[in-house]
Parts: C-alpha cells; sequence; structure tokens
C-alpha cells in the first residue's frame, strides 16, 4: 500500500513539474549517463532530488543513534563534553547571544524537546534532566523538501547534508524542520567581538568555516563515519559512559543499534509529523 | 505612450522626488545589511522569516487582486471597468516589483539566487512561486502595455492578446495559491498547517488589492482629474466587500478548529497573536503582536461597515476611509501576523519575539517607495492616455 502510494506520488510529482522539472532531471541524468544515483556534486540519493526524500531508503543504508539519556544524567557535564567536541572540530561559532546563535548538538528540558509527549505529573528525574537535541536525520526530511537548490539532500546512507556553496540563504530549511535542528550564519562566523575575541575560538583547518548568509546544521560527521569511526559527539560520549551514545545502521539487523532498537523501548521525538527521525532515546 | 511620464505639474514631481528620495534611503540601509549581514535585521534563530517575507507574501496578494478587475472585464465583458481594469493589471506590475525585490532582500547569499534556475528542484514550493511570480510579472507587462498602447493608437487592442489576458486569470489565482503552499505544507507548524490558508490567502488579497486600487483611484480623482465612475465604484465596493467578509469567516474557522478541539498545538499561536503566549520554561509572558492583532479584528469590522454605508451615502470621503481601514487590516493580518505568528512558539516551544530594526524598516520602506514609484509612472501613462482618447472622441 505504502509503495504503491509512493509510486503514484513520483509520478503525480513529476506530472505536476510539466515539463520543466521532469525534463531536466531526466537530461541531467542520461548526460551524466548514470542513473541520478551519481548525481552532480554528489547531490545524493534519487530520493533527495526526485520526491524529497520519499524515495525507498529502507532497502538501504539507513544511519541512525540511540542516545541513553539516563547515563547523561548520571554523567553531569558530559553532554557539553559532546558539544564541545562537535562544536570546537567543525567551527561552529559563539556569538555569546541567542539571537545569533550557532549550535549543532545541544540539550534542553525533557518538556522542550519532546513537547508533544506529555510532561504531566512526571518523575523528578525526567523534569530536571538536560535532553541532547541534534539533526535527526529524517528519513522523510521535510527540509530537503523545501530546498529550492538541493542546498540540503539526503545522502545514500541517510545522512542529510548541507551544501553550503549553494545555500542561497532563504531560510525555508529553518521554517521547514520541526525540530529547530537549523542555524543560519546571520554574521560572519569568522569575524571578532567588540574586544577582538574571534566567534570561533580556535580555527580547525581541516573543517570548512562558513560563510555569512549560509544555513548549517549536524552531518552525521559524514566525513567520519564514511570512514567507519563513530561520529565525534557519539566517541566523545563513550569516553565517559560506555554505550551512552550508540551509533550504527538500522537496516543492518545485527547491528548494534537494530538490536538494541529490539531489546529497549525508545522514543523519536514528534513522530506524529511522519518524517520518521533517526535518533532514538531511552529515557 | 511612455514620454507621458516625462511631463507633469509639481504635485508630480514632487511626489516622484520624494519616493526618490526613501529609496535612496532604502538603498543604504541595504547596503549596510549587505556588508553586515542579515544579523542587521530582527531576525533570529527562532524567528528565521521577518518583516520581508511577511510583506512578500502580503504584495502578492495586492498582485493577484489585480484580477478582480481583469476578470468582470474580460470575462463577463464588464463595461463598467473600463477605466480601471488597466490600473489593475499595473498594480499588480507593481506588487510584483516589490515582491521580487523583498525576496532578494531576504536571501543570506544574494549573489546566489540564480541557482533556483541552475539547481531547479521540483520538490520545492519556492520552485514554483519562482515560475508564477515571473510568469505573471510577463502576463502584466505584456497585456498591460499592448491594450493601453492600442487605446493610445485610437484602436482596439490586437486579437492576438486575448489568450494571454485569459491565461492571466487563473494565473492570478495560481500565484496566491503557490504563495500559501509555502507554509501551508510545512509540518510541525500548525499555524499555517491548515488547508483553507489558500483560500483565505484569496478572500483577504481580493479585499485588499482592489481597496488600495480603489484609494490610489479615489486620489488621482482630486490630483490628476481621474473619474473612475459611481457604477464602477459601487461594484468596487460589493467586490471588496464579500471577499473581507469572506476572509474573516475563514478566520472564525481556523478559531473555531483550534478552541473546539482544545489542541494545544493549534491554540498555541493564536493565543500569542490574540491574547498572548507564557513561555513554560521562562515563565514570562510575550504578546508584543495583541494590539496589532485586535486592531485588525476592529478595523476590519469597521472597514466593511463603513464600506457599504459610503455606497448608500455616496461619499467618497467615507469610501476612502473604509479602503484605508480595510487595506490596513488586512496587511497587519497578513504582513505581520501570519508570517510572525507562525515562528512561535520555537520548535522547542520556547517564545522568541521579533522586533525590526531600523535597517531591516529602512530597507522595506525603500522597497515600498520603489512599488509606488513604478506604480506612479504607470498610472501616469494611463491617465495620459485616457485623457487623450476621451478628448477624441469628444471632438468626434
Amino acid at each position: 500500500m505504502d509503495n504503491t502510494r509512493r509510486k503514484f506520488l513520483k509520478l503525480a510529482g513529476l506530472t505536476a513539474a510539466a515539463g520543466v522539472g521532469a525534463t531536466v532531471i531526466g537530461s541531467k541524468a542520461m548526460a551524466s549517463g548514470a542513473p541520478a544515483h551519481g548525481a552532480p556534486a554528489g547531490h545524493g540519493a534519487p530520493a533527495a532530488a526526485h520526491g524529497g526524500g520519499h524515495g525507498d531508503v529502507a532497502t538501504g543504508v539507513r544511519q541512525a543513534i540511540v542516545i541513553d539519556t539516563g547515563k547523561f544524567n548520571d554523567n553531569p557535564g558530559l553532554a557539553e563534553k559532546c558539544q564541545q567536541a562537535c562544536h570546537s572540530y567543525h567551527n561552529v561559532p559563539d556569538f555569546g547571544n541567542p539571537k545569533d546563535e550557532i549550535k549543532w548538538i545541544w540539550t534542553d528540558k525533557f518538556a522542550n524537546v519532546f513537547p508533544e509527549h506529555s510532561h504531566y505529573k512526571k518523575d523528578d528525574r525526567i523534569s530536571s534532566m538536560d535532553i541532547i537535541a541534534m539533526c535527526n536525520h529524517c528519513e522523510n526530511p521535510p527540509c530537503v523538501r523545501a530546498c529550492p537548490t538541493q542546498a540540503t539532500f539526503k545522502n545514500a546512507d541517510g545522512a542529510v547534508m548541507m551544501d553550503f556553496h549553494r545555500c542561497i540563504g532563504c531560510r525555508f530549511c529553518m521554517a521547514a524542520c520541526p525540530y529547530g535542528a537549523r542555524s543560519f550564519n546571520w554574521r560572519s562566523p569568522r569575524g571578532v567581538d567588540k574586544e577582538g575575541h574571534p566567534f570561533i575560538e580556535k580555527m580547525n583547518p581541516k573543517f570548512p568555516s562558513r560563510m555569512r548568509g549560509v544555513v548549517e546544521k549536524c552531518s552525521l560527521c559524514s566525513w567520519r563515519t564514511k570512514k567507519g569511526l563513530d561520529p565525534l559527539c557519539v566517541e566523545e560520549a563513550n569516553k565517559t559512559a560506555a554505550d551512552a551514545m550508540i551509533f550504527g545502521d538500522l537496516n543492518d539487523k545485527d547491528s548494534k543499534v537494530a538490536k538494541l532498537l529490539r531489546s529497549k523501548f525508545t522514543i523519536q521525538r514528534k513522530p506524529a509529523l511522519g518524517t520518521k527521525p533517526s535518533i532514538f532515546y531511552i529515557i | 505612450m511612455v514620454n507621458k511620464v516625462l511631463k507633469g505639474n509639481g504635485l508630480y514631481w514632487g511626489w516622484l522626488s520624494l519616493l526618490l528620495m526613501i529609496m535612496g534611503a532604502g538603498a543604504v540601509s541595504y547596503l549596510v545589511q549587505f556588508n553586515y549581514g542579515l544579523g542587521a535585521t530582527g531576525m533570529s534563530r527562532d524567528v528565521t522569516w521577518g518583516i520581508y517575507i511577511s510583506q512578500f507574501t502580503f504584495l502578492v496578494g495586492v498582485a493577484a487582486g489585480g484580477l478582480m478587475l481583469v476578470l468582470p472585464y474580460y470575462l463577463h465583458d464588464y463595461k463598467a471597468f473600463g477605466r480601471i481594469t488597466i490600473l489593475g493589471e499595473f498594480m499588480a506590475i507593481a506588487a510584483i516589483v516589490m515582491c521580487l525585490m523583498f525576496i532578494i532582500a531576504d536571501l543570506g547569499q544574494p549573489m546566489r539566487a540564480t541557482n533556483v534556475i541552475l539547481h531547479p528542484s521540483p520538490n520545492s514550493m519556492l520552485f514554483y512561486d519562482m515560475i508564477v511570480l515571473n510568469g505573471y510579472l510577463f502576463l502584466n507587462v505584456l497585456c498591460g502595455t499592448v491594450v493601453l498602447h492600442s487605446e493610445y493608437k485610437g484602436i482596439k487592442y490586437p486579437r492576438w492578446i486575448k489568450p494571454f489576458i485569459y491565461l492571466s486569470i487563473p494565473w492570478a489565482i495560481s500565484i496566491h495559491t503557490v504563495t500559501a503552499f509555502l507554509y501551508a505544507g510545512l509540518p510541525g507548524r500548525h499555524f499555517w498547517l491548515t488547508a483553507v490558508l489558500a483560500p483565505r490567502f484569496l478572500a483577504s488579497a481580493f479585499a485588499a488589492g482592489p481597496a488600495l486600487l480603489l484609494i490610489i483611484a479615489l486620489i488621482m480623482q482630486r490630483t490628476a482629474g481621474f473619474n473612475v465612475g459611481r457604477i464602477a465604484k459601487d461594484k468596487l465596493v460589493t467586490i471588496i466587500g464579500y471577499a473581507a467578509i469572506i476572509n474573516f469567516f475563514l478566520v472564525g474557522c481556523e478559531l473555531f478548529t483550534a478552541y473546539y478541539s482544545n489542541m494545544p498545538g493549534h491554540m498555541h499561536t493564536l493565543d500569542y497573536l490574540f491574547f498572548g503566549l507564557v513561555d513554560h520554561s521562562t515563565g514570562i509572558m510575550h504578546n508584543n503582536l495583541v494590539p496589532f492583532m485586535r486592531a485588525f479584528v476592529v478595523m476590519g469590522v469597521v472597514g466593511i461597515g463603513l464600506l457599504f454605508a459610503a455606497r448608500r451615502a455616496k461619499s467618497d470621503a467615507m469610501l476612502a476611509t473604509a479602503c484605508v481601514l480595510i487595506f490596513v487590516s488586512f496587511w497587519i493580518d497578513k504582513g505581520l501576523g501570519l508570517v510572525l505568528g507562525g515562528f512561535v512558539p520555537s520548535p522547542m516551544e520556547h517564545v522568541t519575539e521579533y522586533v525590526p530594526t531600523v535597517v531591516e524598516i529602512g530597507v522595506a520602506v525603500g522597497i515600498w517607495a520603489t512599488g509606488f514609484f513604478v506604480l506612479t509612472l504607470l498610472y501616469k501613462m494611463v491617465v495620459a492616455v485616457k485623457r487623450r482618447s476621451e478628448d477624441l472622441l469628444e471632438i468626434e
């Protein structure tokens, strides 16, 4: 049923594109002599290019993270360490004010991370707990659907990516994201504040810094996972508390995440929206 | 025909100079923003669109509103609109010019704007918005100038233009529908996620667009001796009045669905807009749009009443007041509340309020001035041509 609906939507979408979109995509695929899979500049799976994430990702790799919130609660300061590991490597600037704020991974209260779950008369531990929030790398990402330039797209491994050089800064993806996972460079992150203090404490030459006027977010450390490494936050978390965060392929039934999801009760953020997040929480 | 814009009285040149000065101030403001980045505006991580996108949304409506003059004249051969149909088409041109400028002003990387064409993405509503807006601009420039030029030459417009005029009618509907779809297709933004958004956009557009046109026509009646005629005015009252009533009906539908269902997500933004919303993590009440939204309701309702009263009293002064009330009311509704409200609360259910900066207001006012500049030149041409053709008739 789901499959036929997808096919119908794809067909309807292409028909609606009335030649314009369809011919462009068609000619692109033909010109490169390859299936749309190898679309120009590595712009991801056909799912992203065509139906905005309505593709059959279930048959391929789908990277996911399981977060054990209890372990973070038992180790105060651990989430901050993960954030530090991520932000310092990825040259995430600190402007010192919430208006310009850029963040890839952060914490908030249960009621804010899970606003659609009941937080009525929850136990004291949950009410006081800080919970990690980050991009959910949705299977059906609304941001990819909204982007007018394919500057945000889905990798074949399931990660939702950003091309900082193609982004026009329209911020449609930020309106579309139901998780507040995206940040915008309201001003140049390479600059300094009034006291001459740089917004990026220590520039990491191994990762590009951004220019003003583009959107950015967590990329699930695709540059690491390609080499078989865990994302930075996962690596950092597990240094202090083993299995505080577990990374792996959801579709590989022998992977640690897949096994864990079969044995533990987990929740996702805003499941009713149909975005199918790839970040799971053990509360 | 174009040379007509070069001849005018002191009032005409004074008005154009004033607009040019405001445009200059707008250009300086934009330079500030261009050099610093969009951080020069009041927008933030939580409220990522501000008055630029809200003005854009409202002005797409003004452009689509021209339809209410084109449709009766060309489709129903309603002769009384003969003098003002062209005004509707030219108002659409000025409005679309402003829309495109507001979009460019809102881009973080305006130099990359052509990426929308270089990397076409048929899954994005913005892709279609680009097509329909530019298409509508083209259609109105074409139809407006061909029809006016024919009149200038004293002949009936050529037959080949008819299909383009007919095409422009559904096209006007499409521009505002696609603009509504920018919002109405986003999961997780409850305030926008409603099927009546496109109908509501159209209803408010069909009131606000003709209301603005009637205000300008009444001004031109005093300054340029251009009279649209009592019958046309009375018909416009019917159009504006009913469209405004339908808009309020649809607002009422939204209120019913949210408050009778009692679902928090659906009530939050309406609470914020009409009563104020408390951020549950800080306990602080946020309500800076409440006075505006209440003014929207009061001005709208009073405006509708006054509109029909003005027709009965045959009073142009009352009519102008009613149109100003309705126009400002619907500008608040769509040009402020709709876009800004949609971002409250944030996806993490925090409340961040937005206040535009001086730079941002400067850019916005500069773009409005540019629109009025374009509109003034176009209407100058129309008045000159209409006067000439009527003089010729009298000689005959």
